[in-house]
């Protein structure tokens, strides 16, 4: 299966190697041919489900409850300032 | 060549709801950055998101309220960007499956109604607030600062059919739209403070075509007077390029108030690929009937119903009674005044006038507001019964308004009560009379008019507290 490796990669904003691209080009090819196997199956009398388990209207109450983590939350930011998360020029 | 305009608008709206579309964080406005932040708001790896209860009740409500139909089975989806406002890297949104289709709303325009189509409303979250350093926007800034106090707020998003044939016809599409959620009271429709947001996709075409012609995408319109404002700018630049015969290019475009013109946003270096797929950890959304009819009852009187009630069984204008129905609160107020008072025409001119202009001046919503319905009720009955007079009232209102206190408290501690005692009076009058003999002299050569004058006098002489009534019958017997 063919794969366009650099328009992935550019979708999920990581940088390869030419040897990184080839290996998982191949890598990622093999999966999806794997999962092709599923196009085999006769589907035209199922109706189309969005979820694996029969379950719908999993609802909670609008009630607030505070959360005890912010400060770890921010611990976890690469930079901080005015107790916010601090990020570098967004466009050049 | 005769060219017509179409455009199509996309609102988001944020829900008052207490807490955020899928975790307990709260939905509040204005809190200390990233303190309403929690693991599943911020995209922690092993959360579980919840859907919150009331936010599809806000959304069924609206949908009913704009006609729809509420789709038997709706689906929530994740779709994939990269931002720094979106800390999950991806967005919860309907995609294939949203929660209503096919409504309208009626709006009237230079005197023509319309029915304008509703595309679909579905739900999503909200994304974080960027704050830019070094620049006043994205442009040029050094570095952000992101507060996720927003991040997961639900958020409704409300598109029209290409319905919409003039800017004009746009601004007062989502004037209808803004006070149907205000009276709806699922979302305070403030488009200065983002509660309300409105893009506009607009495209030129030559009357009779068919086809639809190139649209654009026109971002940044963040009030509604800028709503015309930018798609008049837009249409003109369509039609300027389209008349020198070359092509407009799809885009999204960036309205600047300022200039009041649009420019094109840098387009992005990648087609938009969201990648989108069923949210794995939501189930289908799939109202009964029954819950559906439940939330139908809760919608009550349609704010261009009640307009219409206003105008012909109170008897007010249409202007009034448009301003009565823009927000839930004027409405209700209004409406407890006309209860207990019983005359709506004076009722809506106190509330169009001097309150209106009062929360005007202290940039203040109807419901800040310290006066109840009962005591602008007292006041209005004050003016019937000749205990204050017009001027007096306005005072007494201000002061009401200003302190929040009792109407009797203000009236005796200002010494504001209106004089009606004949005596009192009498005094003054003879007073004045005997001051000014020319003008009693004119008075009963027949000029009349004079008779304002000492009106006039005896208002100042008490500070405006003269009760008019008796004063003028007293003035009458006195110069005769």
């Amino acid at each position: 299966m063919q794969i366009d490796i650099e328009h992935i990669a550019r979708l999920a904003r990581v940088a390869l190697s030419p040897e990184e691209k080839k290996l998982f080009a191949r890598q990622l090819s093999s999966i999806l041919e794997f999962a092709a196997n599923l196009q085999k199956v006769e589907t035209n009398d199922i109706p189309p489900t969005a979820h694996a388990i029969p379950m719908k209207n999993v609802l909670r109450e609008d009630k607030t409850i505070p959360c005890e983590n912010v400060e770890e939350i921010l611990a976890n930011a690469p930079d901080e300032a005015s107790h916010m998360f601090r990020v570098p020029k967004i466009l050049e | 060549m005769k060219y017509e305009t179409i455009i199509g608008l996309e609102i988001h709206a944020q829900l008052l709801t207490e807490s955020k579309m899928f975790c307990s964080c709260s939905n509040k406005f204005g809190d200390k950055p990233n303190t309403n932040i929690c693991p599943v708001c911020t995209g922690q790896p092993g959360v579980l998101p919840v859907t919150n209860r009331k936010a599809i009740e806000l959304a069924i409500k609206t949908a009913l309220a704009l006609n729809c139909t509420i789709e038997p089975s709706s689906v929530f989806a994740r779709k994939h960007y990269f931002y720094p406002d979106l800390p999950k890297n991806f967005q919860i949104s309907q995609y294939e499956l949203p929660l209503a289709t096919k409504g309208y709303i009626e709006i009237e325009v230079d005197g023509k109604k319309r029915k304008i189509g509703i595309t679909r409303v579905h739900l999503e979250e909200d994304a974080g607030k960027l704050v830019h350093v070094g620049a006043e926007r994205i442009m040029g800034a050094e570095e952000s600062l992101v507060d996720y106090n927003r991040t997961g707020t639900p958020l409704m998003e409300i598109v029209s059919e290409p319905d919409l044939r003039s800017p004009k016809e746009a601004a007062v599409y989502t004037q209808r739209l803004a006070e149907l959620l205000r009276s709806l009271m699922v979302c305070d429709a403030k488009m200065e403070e983002g509660s309300l947001r409105c893009d506009a996709n607009i495209s030129i075409r030559p009357i009779g075509e068919a086809k639809f012609g190139t649209k654009t995408e026109v971002k940044n319109i963040n009030s509604f007077k800028a709503i015309e404002k930018a798609l008049i700018s837009e249409e003109k630049r369509h039609l300027e390029v389209t008349e020198e015969g070359e092509k407009i290019i799809q885009e999204t475009r960036f309205f600047d108030e300022q200039t009041e013109t649009t420019t094109g946003m840098r387009s992005k270096e990648y087609a938009h690929d969201y990648r989108y797929f069923p949210e794995p950890d939501l189930v289908p959304i799939e109202p009964s009937t029954e819950w559906i009819e439940e939330i139908r009852q809760t919608i009550g009187e349609l704010p261009q119903q009640k307009k219409e009630r206003f105008i012909t069984e109170l008897k007010l204008s249409p202007e009034t009674a448009q301003i009565m129905v823009a927000d839930k609160q004027t409405g209700d107020f209004f409406e407890a005044v006309v209860k207990l008072h019983g005359q709506p025409v004076a009722a809506a001119n106190w509330i169009v006038g001097d309150i209106t202009a009062f929360l005007n001046e202290q940039k203040m919503s109807f419901n800040e507001l310290a006066l109840s319905p009962a005591q602008l009720a007292e006041i209005l009955k004050m003016i019937d019964t000749g205990t204050l007079s017009n001027k007096l009232a306005k005072d007494v209102l201000f002061q009401v308004l200003k302190t929040g206190k009792q109407v009797k408290e203000v009236i005796e501690g200002a010494g504001l009560t209106q004089i009606s005692d004949e005596s009192e009076l009498t005094k003054v009058i003879e007073e004045i009379i005997k001051n000014n003999p020319k003008q009693v002299e004119q008075f009963k050569s027949g000029k009349t008019a004079v008779l304002a004058f000492f009106v006039g006098q005896v208002m100042k002489a008490t500070k405006g507290r003269a009760n008019p009534q008796v004063l003028n019958a007293l003035l009458k017997k006195a110069l005769h």
